[in-house]
């Protein structure tokens, strides 16, 4: 009885703590997403919906929510309302090894980094069978667009973190970010510049986000793998690349920009001022900058060609990933960057 | 040479850096939105919105029933029906405009004697049903009630040019 009572207690801690901050982010991000991309091309954006618009996000939701489930008539219908559970479950599972704070993590794995690989290929899963079960041409094809996309792109994403595991010497991920510590000239992204900026923009291939929404592909393949869907599946579809994107950022704060620590924790000029202080603040500052950066350039980069995605993925990126990690053991073995600290 | 130099350029990625410079300048760049129901931008004296049939002072309606807008109207909007009147004078019975047909060129009212047939500068009108697009006479006379002010002024600030 004891038992069953606290795991009903951990289930409400994570709804309180990691699921529900994570909806209403999701929530706001695409507040967000409108407001920055408008700002970017000159325009306001959503400001009708109580002030400022910030009610917008509850607006659409329910408007998605009251909207009809269609099932199309020779869709699988087991698979079609599946699929999207199967896009979400993934984005929301890997925050369970997520740390955002020192020690608040729900599962401290010590093949963390196994995990967060194993787990975010697992939401292109949710996608291909979208794309199958929907029986239609659009979808199909862009489930296996997108699939061909994420499969290529793991590659470079896995190897760039590869470079991450030889600096830490860990697969933690609280242990990779305690071995950052030091202030932002020892966080791995200036000994692994190239890796970060693959791991970013494999980051973007991943969730298949602008330039590299070949997935949706709205002007050649209509809505690609969700154009069968409406309502409340088609706003899980929504939440799950939105959740995606805010994981990939959170991941690539952990990976490459210290986590939690503050960048002027060596600058003893400071003082004793909160600046310097490692919390949870920084961590959501870094989050949000990524996630920002996400907008940015959507708003940028118009959408790569098909081939030029699979292209970029192969034929640079992998190499480069490849020689970096090289680089990366000569930095260890030299002792420029001292493994695990 | 070239060659090399754009595998670098293309390697540390500059020109997507300028891409990333030139959007993030727009975004504190200051809006030009016109907060439309709210807010409007003021409208040229040759406006041409919806069409209206203009009255004398007197209360008499100018239109004499010529039918020389609705043989000159390109869209076939434009429908008359006319008869004598008990004082001896022609004027329509029937006297329509399809919203759907009419392309607001503008063509009635130049062709028109009397200065009856009008385009004002009402623009943002709307029906709920569209059997609501054929405007009647009585729908016309009274939108040139309606609108009389701004249509004698717009008249009298272009005189000079037509």
């Amino acid at each position: 009885m004891d038992a069953i009572l606290e795991f009903i207690w951990l289930l409400i801690r994570i709804g309180l703590f990691t699921l529900l901050p994570l909806i209403l982010m999701v929530a706001y991000y695409t507040y967000a997403e409108r407001k920055v991309i408008g700002a970017m091309q000159s325009r306001i954006g959503p400001n009708r919906v109580g002030p400022l618009g910030l009610f917008q996000p509850f607006a659409d939701v329910i408007k998605l929510l009251l909207k009809e489930i269609i099932l199309p008539k020779e869709a699988n219908r087991y698979l079609f309302l599946i699929a999207p559970i199967l896009a979400i479950a993934p984005a929301f599972g890997v925050w369970a090894v997520v740390p955002v704070g020192d020690g608040l993590v729900w599962a401290d794995l010590n093949a963390g980094v196994l995990y967060v690989l194993a787990l975010s290929s697992m939401g292109v899963y949710g996608i291909i069978l979208a794309g199958w079960a929907s029986n239609s041409k659009y979808a199909l094809l862009g489930a296996m667009r997108s699939a061909a996309q994420v499969v290529s792109y793991e590659i470079a994403l896995g190897f760039s973190l590869l470079g991450v595991m030889i600096l830490a010497g860990s697969l933690n991920l609280q242990a990779i970010v305690n071995a950052q510590s030091g202030g932002m000239l020892d966080w791995y992204w200036l000994p692994l510049l190239p890796m970060f900026l693959i791991f970013f923009i494999s980051a973007l291939a991943e969730t298949n986000r602008a330039p590299f929404d070949m997935a949706e592909g709205e002007s050649e393949i209509v809505a690609g793998f969700h154009v069968d869907y409406a309502g409340a599946s088609f706003a899980v579809f929504f939440l799950a690349e939105y959740a995606n994107m805010i994981l990939m950022s959170a991941l690539t704060a952990i990976f490459f920009f210290g986590g939690w620590l503050s960048p002027f924790e060596g600058w003893a000029f400071l003082g004793d001022s909160w600046l310097r202080d490692s919390s949870i603040f920084w961590f959501l500052a870094k989050l949000v900058f990524f996630m920002f950066n996400f907008l940015w350039i959507r708003a940028t980069f118009p959408r790569y060609r098909y081939d030029q995605v699979m292209r970029l993925g192969w034929k640079v990126f992998i190499p480069i990933t490849m020689v970096w990690m090289l680089v990366a053991a000569l930095f260890v073995f030299n002792g420029i960057v001292v493994r695990g600290a | 040479m070239n060659k090399i130099i754009r595998y670098f350029k293309s390697l540390l990625m500059i020109e997507l850096f300028q891409g990333l410079s030139v959007t993030i300048k727009h975004m504190f760049k200051p809006k030009v939105t016109v907060f439309y129901p709210e807010e409007k931008i003021p409208k040229s004296n040759r406006f041409r919105g919806i069409p209206a049939l203009r009255r004398y002072t007197n209360g008499e309606e100018r239109c004499i029933g010529c039918k020389l807008c609705e043989a000159v109207c390109p869209a076939l909007a434009i429908s008359i029906d006319s008869e004598m009147r008990s004082d001896g004078s022609r004027r329509t019975t029937l006297y329509e405009i399809d919203l759907f047909k009419c392309i607001f060129c503008g063509f009635c009212e130049e062709s028109c004697p009397v200065d009856s047939i009008v385009l004002t500068d009402f623009a943002d009108y709307h029906m709920e049903d569209p059997k609501e697009s054929v405007l009647n006479k009585q729908q016309l006379l009274a939108l040139g009630d309606r609108f009389e002010q701004s249509i004698s002024k717009n008249r009298q600030q272009d005189a000079a040019y037509r």
